[in-house]
């Protein structure tokens, strides 16, 4: 009984907490290295008052945000407000149950994780649908509504994408699909090469999901002030900040993972079996690789958002319908093409 | 089944693109804008009733304050009135200096548009960008006027002082130190001529790097052209002037049209647009950043090479030396006139117009030769421009509204007076 209890109940929550907890403060540092970042390529300093070099700021931030009042509008929908935020909170960590960080360290290592994640990262654009909604204001219904129109066609260009990588991994689980990427010729078994223009479609539609610039129009600072969060405040506010950031560092583990290889490293095969351990650990595949790959990809997130003007929303909507989709369309027949007839050279093992 | 009806939406006075306090009432068909309707006069503070109240002089720095990114630029068209109200005209030293401060606050605005217009349109970078060169002039005013921003240079019959020989140099600072420190100072060693010679030389490139960001960057062509065109029959009609103007391919520009000061010894060009559309009133603008920088140049060889009064020697309207008061009854007396009750101005009426950065900013003065204006009106180019608001958003998306303001380059303190 004890035994059973530990194995189905406290385990699972202690193996929650592991990714949950570095995963919020991913988010508080990652906030604070975009702040930065955007600050050198802004020739201005960033935040560094606020401990060493600035590195608490996040945490200041935090913590003002959770000591304000969360204002509720006087003719907003009461339960729905408040329910949105959670709504785009949940989907963004929940996702993150069945992500590989490492040969066997995943929470969930199930067969569908691709739909999984599918469905997941769908089920955020509710939370700010019902924000922007619930608030009853104009600029959040704008936003609500651009974000709505956004994310839906952006869906299908991600999920075309994805397509590919499963017509070449044959597996929808995570685990699988780096599994398939693996072979003896470092960077170049993994699927970025055969599917180059599927992994930039991939990756430009994961921007526009998370509603990043130059994608932003659902924020759209500059034309609808805050868009779907304009009346939030508070740690109201701050949810749908975490959520944000963390479906970005989603999108560049996910990235990480479909296109470069997850966990491997970009050595693979290249080393020799009888070198040391350490060097075994480090150069063979750990999850330093996969940190590194989310931690480069995230980077682009921030240079997108210092240097790029913004998309206008009617725009958008075609660069991802006349664009990406047929891209990603014509790339399914040819990732087909290239697994039937046996041309691609990607995770062969050979 | 419920009727669909248009909605109306307050774009502004408290909106992030609102460029200080435009109200702007959107009636929206979804994203589409079917009506705009802009309130103004939120910003408005009676400069022109104030000066009836004023000695001529006393009003100079209100000029400032209306289009307070391009501050000389307005006293110059006041002063100018005052001056031909007069007869008497500055020492041909005074007008190259006002030729040179004119196109560095022309440089200024357009720095500042340039950044406002790109930040609006989402691109953060240009706006530090801009502001990094902006600090630069803004030195150069603190310099000549003792004020980053309301300088009250230019005086009737000249300007304040002379330039001073020595350009001031950043103290160590947390902010300012160590090779950093060295290399803003190092521009600084000279006068004043030598650092702005300095800044002429940099310039060019540093427009480069603006122009890197946007003139091809494919979302920024997107945003930008074919929005808002304007037609020159339409430029003409709602009374735009400046950059707004130039953009539809009309050559107007009154500093080749009327020249005044010492236009008509530079050598500069007029761009021009094609199509009258935002994107083509931002390759204007930046280029006339590249011709003012050109204009700059000439006045500081020529004000090397020249020196001599600033100042007219006419004590009636320009006060004496301190040391010559010290001396001479007669020059304390004339000290104690003007600073007491000012000038008498001859009764008469007049207009004079410069070429502003956002356009003709005209100064209809008349007087009934007391020492105070009878009446001042101030022509704003911002306040023309807005108005065809309606006519050039209309059927345009919300977004675009954004890019129309900033191709506007509006300043409420000149729209509202």
């Amino acid at each position: 009984m004890g035994e059973q209890l530990l194995n189905e109940l406290v385990l699972p929550v202690v193996y929650i907490l592991c990714i949950a907890v570095p995963l919020i403060l991913a988010v508080a540092m990652f906030v604070y290295w975009e702040r930065k970042v955007i600050g050198w390529m802004h020739v201005r300093m960033g935040p560094n008052k606020v401990g060493p070099w600035g590195l608490l700021q996040a945490f200041a931030d935090v913590v003002k945000l959770l000591i304000k009042e969360v204002i509720l509008p006087s003719s907003a929908n009461r339960f729905l407000y408040y329910l949105a935020p959670l709504l785009a909170l949940v989907p963004a960590f929940a996702a993150w149950a069945v992500v590989p960080f490492d040969d066997r360290m995943v929470l969930a290592n199930v067969n569908a994780g691709l739909l999984y994640l599918l469905a997941m990262t769908s089920l955020g654009v509710y939370g700010i649908i019902l924000a922007g909604w619930a608030s009853n204001s104009r600029y959040a219904l704008l936003g609500a509504m651009r974000s709505a129109a956004q994310v839906i066609s952006y869906e299908l260009a991600m999920g075309l994408s994805l397509v590919c990588v499963l017509v070449l991994a044959g597996s929808l689980n995570l685990t699988d699909i780096v599994h398939a990427q693996a072979g003896g010729k470092g960077l170049f078994d993994w699927f970025w090469l055969p599917l180059l223009p599927v992994f930039i479609v991939y990756f430009i539609s994961g921007v526009a999901e998370t509603n990043r610039a130059p994608f932003d129009v659902a924020e759209g600072e500059s034309e609808i002030v805050a868009g779907f969060h304009v009346e939030y405040s508070g740690s109201a506010f701050a949810i749908f900040f975490l959520a944000e950031y963390a479906n970005m560092i989603l999108v560049s583990f996910l990235a990480s993972i479909f296109f470069l290889g997850g966990w491997l490293s970009p050595l693979q095969g290249w080393i020799h079996a009888d070198a040391p351990n350490w060097v075994n650990w480090i150069w063979t595949g750990s999850i330093i690789w996969l940190l590194i790959k989310a931690f480069l990809m995230s980077f682009l997130f921030l240079w997108f958002r210092a240097t790029f003007p913004r998309y206008r929303y009617d725009q958008i909507m075609r660069l991802g319908w006349k664009v990406f989709i047929p891209i990603t369309i014509v790339w399914v027949l040819v990732a087909g093409c290239m697994k039937y007839f046996g041309l691609v050279l990607a995770g062969t093992g050979a | 089944m419920q009727e669909i009806r248009n909605y109306t939406m307050n774009f502004g006075p408290q909106h992030p693109a609102a460029h200080g306090v435009l109200r702007l009432v959107l009636e929206m068909d979804g994203e589409t804008v079917v009506r705009a309707d802009p309130h103004v006069g939120l910003l408005h503070r009676g400069t022109e009733k104030l000066a009836e109240s004023k000695p001529f002089n006393q009003s100079i720095g209100y000029m400032d304050r209306l289009d307070y990114v391009s501050m000389m630029c307005n006293e110059h068209a006041y002063v100018r009135a005052i001056e031909t109200l007069l007869g008497i005209e500055a020492p041909e030293r005074a007008q190259y200096i006002r030729t040179m401060f004119d196109e560095i606050t022309r440089i200024l605005n357009h720095l500042m548009w340039i950044g406002s217009n790109a930040l609006d349109l989402g691109a953060m970078a240009v706006f530090l960008y801009a502001f990094r060169e902006r600090e630069e002039l803004m030195d150069v005013y603190e310099a000549v006027s003792g004020a980053r921003m309301h300088a009250t240079y230019y005086r009737p019959g000249g300007v304040y002082r002379d330039l001073p020989d020595r350009m001031p140099q950043y103290k160590e600072s947390p902010w300012h130190k160590g090779a950093d420190l060295k290399r803003i100072n190092s521009a600084r060693e000279g006068s004043m001529l030598d650092f702005i010679e300095d800044f002429t030389r940099i310039f060019p490139s540093r427009v480069d790097e603006y122009e890197d960001l946007l003139t091809n960057n494919r979302i920024w062509k997107q945003r930008t052209v074919g929005i808002g065109v304007i037609s020159p029959e339409m430029a003409k009609a709602w009374g735009m002037t400046g950059a707004m103007i130039r953009g539809s391919g009309v050559e107007w520009d009154l500093r080749k049209k009327q020249p005044y000061a010492k236009y008509a010894e530079m050598d500069f060009d007029i761009p021009v647009g094609v199509n009258g559309d935002c994107y083509d009133r931002y390759l204007v603008r930046v280029e006339e950043m590249r011709q003012s920088n050109r204009i700059i140049k000439q006045c500081v060889d020529w004000l090397r090479a020249n020196p001599g009064p600033v100042m007219v020697t006419n004590f009636k309207v320009a006060p004496p030396s301190r040391a010559e008061m010290k001396e001479s009854m007669e020059a304390l007396i004339h000290h104690f006139k003007l600073f007491t009750e000012g000038y008498g101005v001859p009764a008469g009426e007049t207009y004079c117009a410069v070429e502003a950065p956002k356009g003709e900013f005209g100064c209809y003065l008349v007087s009934d030769g007391a020492n105070k204006p009878f009446r001042v009106h101030l022509r704003a180019p911002g306040f023309a421009h807005l108005s065809s608001m309606d006519a050039t958003v209309k059927g345009h998306m919300l977004a675009d509204v954004v890019a129309m303001i900033g191709t506007y380059d509006l300043v409420f303190g000149e729209v509202d007076r």
